[in-house]
């Protein structure tokens, strides 16, 4: 077994003219929780995306646990089904309650059995303190319970990667640490985890690394010490600068 | 000078009810027919295939631009004389393909309102596109559409009026009939405008009062 989870190398992405990521690389090891942190518009969220193939690439690779993602040979619907995502405006299936939500992939993906998907997703749920929403829609639902329904439903595929796409952005203030709470608790079960997030002090704390990327390049990889007390670049510099001192 | 005798109207009321079922089962038919064509192109219609888009596109812009009369007395004596559909079959299968183009309309604009969002969380779970257009997108879709395509059922009724040149039997036929053997024709024609009202003002109250139960539900 390959103790390297995701590898990205030499990416290449461009949107027509622009573009967006430039011959980036990274090693992502299993059980690692790394952070994307950088300025608007730096291509985090292409990032990420390419990684579960919601954004095709120009050039490079990029592996999953050993699986190449732009091969078109790759079965993309079954490595998906590894990779859990939960993206910044939750997208909650609104027309379904927050168990369906939760076991819907599990049925029709996994095709696991209706009780053993509802006993599970209920389990998560709970785990999630969520045990009480059950069969509520999302519309009843704060922000903070919905973003944390939309992390069960990504966890209930047990998902061998989990990426999160500025989770806590679209959240009032008083919402956003019940969510990041939630992906602190994910950390400590050893799952590999991908957080692009513009909260520093959670990065700080929750992640083992720190991925800076500004102008469509990974500029700095380091730990969040490292990181945080004396980063390398001057543009990493400047960006601490002026989102520390808000 | 014309002197009304409604008389008429209770005489011949079982012919008039009859004549409300035959409508409403042409148009319920026609309706249950459409509706399968209509999502199909309307599915087409939003696919990445732009061969399939493209031939989903002539459909309903052919359909658009024909009136149902021409289209209606083509099937009958062209595609119904070749398939042996009958009167009755022909106007079925003319109004529903007729319909299925607005309903593909429809059904397009509503795939379309749902956030782009939904299709990437169902692909990025590992369904497949048929299956999250299936179990994620359709379904939000069709509650979006379903008042428009409630009026396109009320439509339907009106426009069902028109199988009678095909002599199909509908209320619309059993008004022109029942004038030729009583002469009678403002009575009728007054009583058949109001039996026409009723079904459509009935049907776009229940649609309502569906409506708000769905709303009430999710939203
Ligand atoms: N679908 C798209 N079509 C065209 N350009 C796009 C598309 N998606 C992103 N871009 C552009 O690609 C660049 C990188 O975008 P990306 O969303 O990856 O940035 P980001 O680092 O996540 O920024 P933010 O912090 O604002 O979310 C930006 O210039 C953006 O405008
Ligand atoms: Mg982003």
């Amino acid at each position: 077994m390959n103790d390297v989870m995701v590898s990205i190398r030499n990416v290449s992405k461009r949107f027509g003219a622009l573009e967006v990521l430039k011959d980036v690389s990274l090693d992502i090891p299993r059980s690692q929780v790394f952070a994307f942190i950088g300025p608007s518009g730096a291509g985090k969220s292409t990032l990420v995306r390419t990684i579960n193939a919601l954004e095709g690439i120009q050039a490079g690779e990029i592996f999953v646990d050993g699986i190449s993602v732009a091969d078109p040979k790759t079965d993309i619907n079954a490595l998906r089904a590894n990779i859990g995502f939960v993206a910044q405006s939750f997208n909650l299936y609104p027309h379904l309650r927050v168990l369906d939500n939760v076991t819907l992939a599990p049925l029709h993906v996994k095709k696991v059995s209706k009780a053993e998907a509802e006993e599970k997703g209920t389990t998560i749920l709970a785990s999630l303190g969520l045990a009480d929403k059950v069969s509520a829609f999302p519309a009843q639902l704060s922000g903070g319970q919905q973003q944390r329904v939309a992390i069960a439903r990504a966890l209930a595929m047990e998902p061998k990667l989990m990426l999160f796409d500025e989770p806590t952005s679209a959240l009032d203030p008083e919402l956003i640490k019940e969510v990041l709470d939630a992906i602190r608790g994910l950390a400590e079960t050893g799952i590999t985890m991908v957080v692009v997030t513009h909260e520093m002090n959670f990065a700080r704390e929750i992640c083992d690394r720190i991925v800076f990327m500004a102008n469509a390049q990974i500029l700095e990889t380091a730990s969040p010490g490292e990181f945080f007390s004396a980063p390398k670049t001057e543009r990493a510099r400047d960006f601490l600068g002026k989102i520390l001192n808000r | 000078m014309y002197t009304a005798n409604w008389s008429v109207i209770p005489q011949n009321l079982p012919l008039f009810l009859e004549g409300v079922r035959l409508t409403l089962t042409i148009s319920a038919l026609s309706l249950v027919l459409s509706l399968p064509i209509g999502i199909f192109a309307g599915l087409c219609r939003v696919s990445r295939n732009r061969v399939i888009a493209f031939l989903s596109a002539c459909y309903v812009e052919f359909f658009r631009g024909v009136p149902l009369l021409v289209l209606l007395i083509w099937i009958f004596f062209v595609l119904g004389r070749f398939l042996r559909l009958g009167s009755y079959w022909s106007a079925i299968v003319g109004l529903a393909i007729f319909s299925g183009a607005f309903v593909a309309e429809v059904v397009r604009a509503g795939i379309q309102a749902v956030p782009k969002g939904q299709m990437e969380a169902a692909r990025a779970s590992g369904m497949t596109y048929i299956q999250a257009m299936k179990l994620v997108i359709l379904p939000q879709a069709i509650r979006k559409v379903l008042p428009p395509l409630a009026s396109q059922f009320i439509i339907l009724i009106k426009d069902s009026s028109l199988v009678s040149v095909i002599s199909v039997v509908d209320l619309t036929l059993i008004g022109k009939n029942l004038v030729a053997t009583t002469f009678r024709s403002l009575e009728v024609w007054s009583f058949i405008a109001l039996l026409y009202f009723v079904m459509t003002f009935g049907l776009s109250k229940i649609i309502a009062l569906l409506e708000r139960k769905f709303r009430a539900e999710w939203q």
